[in-house]
Order: structure tokens, then sequence, then C-alpha cells
């Protein structure tokens, strides 16, 4: 339990997919210009993550035994199909959350953030359960991090910035200064 | 300025400045930041990138006829991943302490958006020679950028190029540069750089104009 704990936070703090790995940079920076449509796409990636990992111990453990070379095209071939298969089932069932977070999830597909999801999973030798958290942690700190940075961008809008700085040098360096504020975390548990 | 006959030559240098994939188009920026803690890294990643760009885009453009417009992506990130496959291998088996350093970021070069992008933009509606230009064109500017990026932050960073040293032992290095938000702030300070190169050559042709408009 302790193990799994352990897991959640830091992959959702001190090893943060955006602000650590670099991870997801694409939607972080193209989709943060309104808080609420960048919280929408959080949750769609942590769904779409839960699916990866699934998928991803499915494939580990019953079929890519045999041809361990194939893994990456396996894993981005079976994620965008799954995803494809779900967004359907989802437009079906509740019309009312596809229009919520429907329209992100073939987007998501090809973040960089699910592949290595997938990738660290694997590297990692996780089962299910603890690939599930993992999935969890990676997801709600990429949320996080989109979150953040959305709020912060709000503001900036509206602030009497330079017509030079405006764009993406500044989010980069208001995303830098978020990076190193997540840094603090790393003394988190190593103090205690 | 009005386009003529599409040029090979000129397909091969856009890349490298005027359409820059990472300092003007700010593409790809997932490896951007992230392999950057070194010069050698960046240099690997760039040449990585540069023979998977290159192959794929020229398959992607000879089979440009047969693929079936509605399952285009996926074709091209089918033949994209088999050549990172590729490089992975080969990488692993010649380098290995580098292989180790860059860690998933190799594999990662499917999803590099810069990529599947001039796949979609360029390849796929060109002739081979002129989507190879393009492609390696696109790729050197990508391995240009890595490489500024790489040098900067592994000179302020371990006070170091291409693990030679540089500076003596009264020097501090700024480990910052080297960490996660290192790599934010100077390609950050870098678009910055650009961002006011552009804008200074915008008013330099304004002020010519008026001064011919005068005389």
């Amino acid at each position: 339990m302790g193990d799994l704990v352990w897991i959640f936070i830091s992959t959702l703090l001190i090893n943060n997919f955006v602000l650590a790995y670099f991870l997801g940079i694409c939607p972080f920076l193209g989709v943060t210009q309104r808080l609420d449509t960048a919280f929408r796409l959080g949750l769609a990636t942590i769904f779409v993550m839960f699916i990866t990992s699934i998928c991803v111990w499915i494939l580990n453990n019953y079929i890519l035994v045999y041809a361990p070379y194939l893994n990456l095209i396996t894993y981005i071939v079976v994620i965008a199909s799954t995803v494809q298969f779900v967004e359907m089932v989802i437009r079906k069932v509740s019309p009312t959350l596809f229009r919520a977070l429907g329209i992100f999830l073939p987007l998501i597909t090809t973040n960089c953030a699910i592949l290595a999801l997938a990738i660290f999973t694997t590297n990692k030798g996780y089962g299910l359960i603890e690939g599930l958290v993992y999935a969890l942690g990676s997801g709600m700190g990429f949320t996080l991090a989109m979150v953040l940075m959305a709020g912060l961008r709000e503001e900036t809008t509206l602030a009497p910035v330079p017509s030079l700085v405006k764009g993406t040098a500044m989010n980069l360096i208001i995303a830098g200064i978020l990076s190193m504020a997540f840094m603090g975390f790393a003394g988190l548990f190593s103090a205690g | 300025m009005p386009n003529k006959t599409p040029d090979t030559y000129q397909e091969l240098i856009k890349g490298l400045w005027r359409e820059n994939p990472v300092f003007v188009q700010v593409l790809g920026m997932c490896p951007v930041l992230a392999v950057t803690n070194s010069a050698i890294n960046a240099l690997v990643m760039g040449i990585a990138t540069f023979f998977v760009l290159v192959v794929a885009s020229a398959i992607v453009s000879s089979l440009r006829h047969l693929i079936p417009s509605q399952v285009r992506i996926s074709t091209y990130i089918v033949i994209i991943a088999t050549f990172v496959t590729v490089v992975d291998l080969s990488l692993q088996a010649l380098l290995p302490a580098v292989h180790k350093e860059l860690g998933a970021f190799i594999p990662l070069i499917v999803v590099n958006c810069m990529i599947l992008g001039r796949q979609e933009a360029f390849a796929s509606r060109n002739p081979v020679i002129l989507a190879v230009a393009d492609a390696m064109g696109m790729a050197l500017g990508f391995m240009l950028a890595l490489f500024t990026l790489g040098s900067i932050r592994e000179i302020l960073g371990s006070g170091s190029w291409l693990g030679i040293q540089l500076f003596g032992a009264q020097f501090e290095p700024w480990v910052i540069m080297i960490l996660p938000p290192g790599g934010f702030l100077t390609l950050g300070l870098l678009l910055l750089f650009f961002q006011w190169f552009k804008e200074r050559k915008q008013r330099l042709v304004q002020r010519l104009d008026e001064l011919e408009a005068k005389s």
C-alpha cells in the first residue's frame, strides 16, 4: 500500500510529466489559453492514460512476450485504435460527456505523454494495479500543470506586457519558474 | 515574393533559418527541452531525428498515390515507428552509454509532431527528391536548434562543451541550467532573441520604405 502511495505522489509532484520530464509540452503551450478548456483536456488525458495503462498491461503480458522488439509500433496502433473505439462508445452512450471531453480524445493519442506512460510502465515493470496508480498520478500531474499554466496565462492576458515578450517566449519563461517551484517537492520525502 | 517552380535548393535551406522547426514554428518541443542538458546528447538526438525524418519522408512520398487518405495518419505513424525502432536498436548496440542517458526519448521520436507534420504538409504532396530535400533541411534546422540549446546549457550548467572542460576550477557551474527549469528558461530567452531580431528587421525595412517614399 505504501508503495502505491509513493508511486502516486512521486509522479504527481516530484516527477511531474510536464514540468520535470517535458512530456506533453505541445498541449501545455497550445491549449492553455483558457482555464476551463485546460481542465477538460486534463480530465480527458487522465481517462486516456487509464485506457493506455490497461492496454499496455494486456499487451505486455499476453502478446509482446512473443515479439518484444515490436513494442513501439504495437503500443501506438493499439492505443490509437482503442481510444478511437472508446470515443465512439461515449458518443453513443453519453452525448454530454462527449461534448465535454470527446473532441480532445483523438488529439491526446498522439501526445507524447501517452506513449511515454506506456514506455515508462514497461521499463519499470509495473503490474496492473501499480500501472493504474501510475497512470492516475501522471494524469493528475499533467492536469495540475495545465491548470496552473492556464490560470497564470489568463492573468497575463490583461497585464501590460511589452509586445516583444508576448507569446511563446513568455510562456516558456513562466513554465521555467513553475518548474523551479516544483523542484522544491523533491525534498518532500528525502527529508522525512 | 511570387513562388516560381519549386526549387530543391530552396526547400533544403528554408528549414535552416526562415522556417526553422524549433525557433520559428515551435514544433517538437518535448525532445528539444528534455535531451539538451549536454551538447553530445543533443547531437545524437538530432542525428536520430534526421535519419527517421529523411527515410520516412522518402517512403511516404514514394507511396503517396497508394495510401488511402482516410487512414493516412495511421500509415505515417506506422512507417515512422518502424524506423524509430531501427534507430533505437542500433543506438542500443552502438552507443549504449548515450542510449541509456537519452532513455525513453529515442522511442518518443515517434510522436514528435515535427516529423508527422512534415509528412502531412509536405511529403504526401511532393515528389521524392523534393520531399527528401525538405526533410533534410528541416532535420538540419532541428539539429542546429538542439545543438545550440545543448551547448548553451552544457557550457553554463557544467562548464564544459562536448565533455571538454572550458573554465578553470574557480568557475561555479549554474546547476539550474542542466536541470528541467534551465531548459524552459534557455528556450524562452532564445525565442525572445529571435523575436527581437525579427522586429528589428521589420522596423528597418519600414524605415527604408519611408525614406524611399520621401525621396
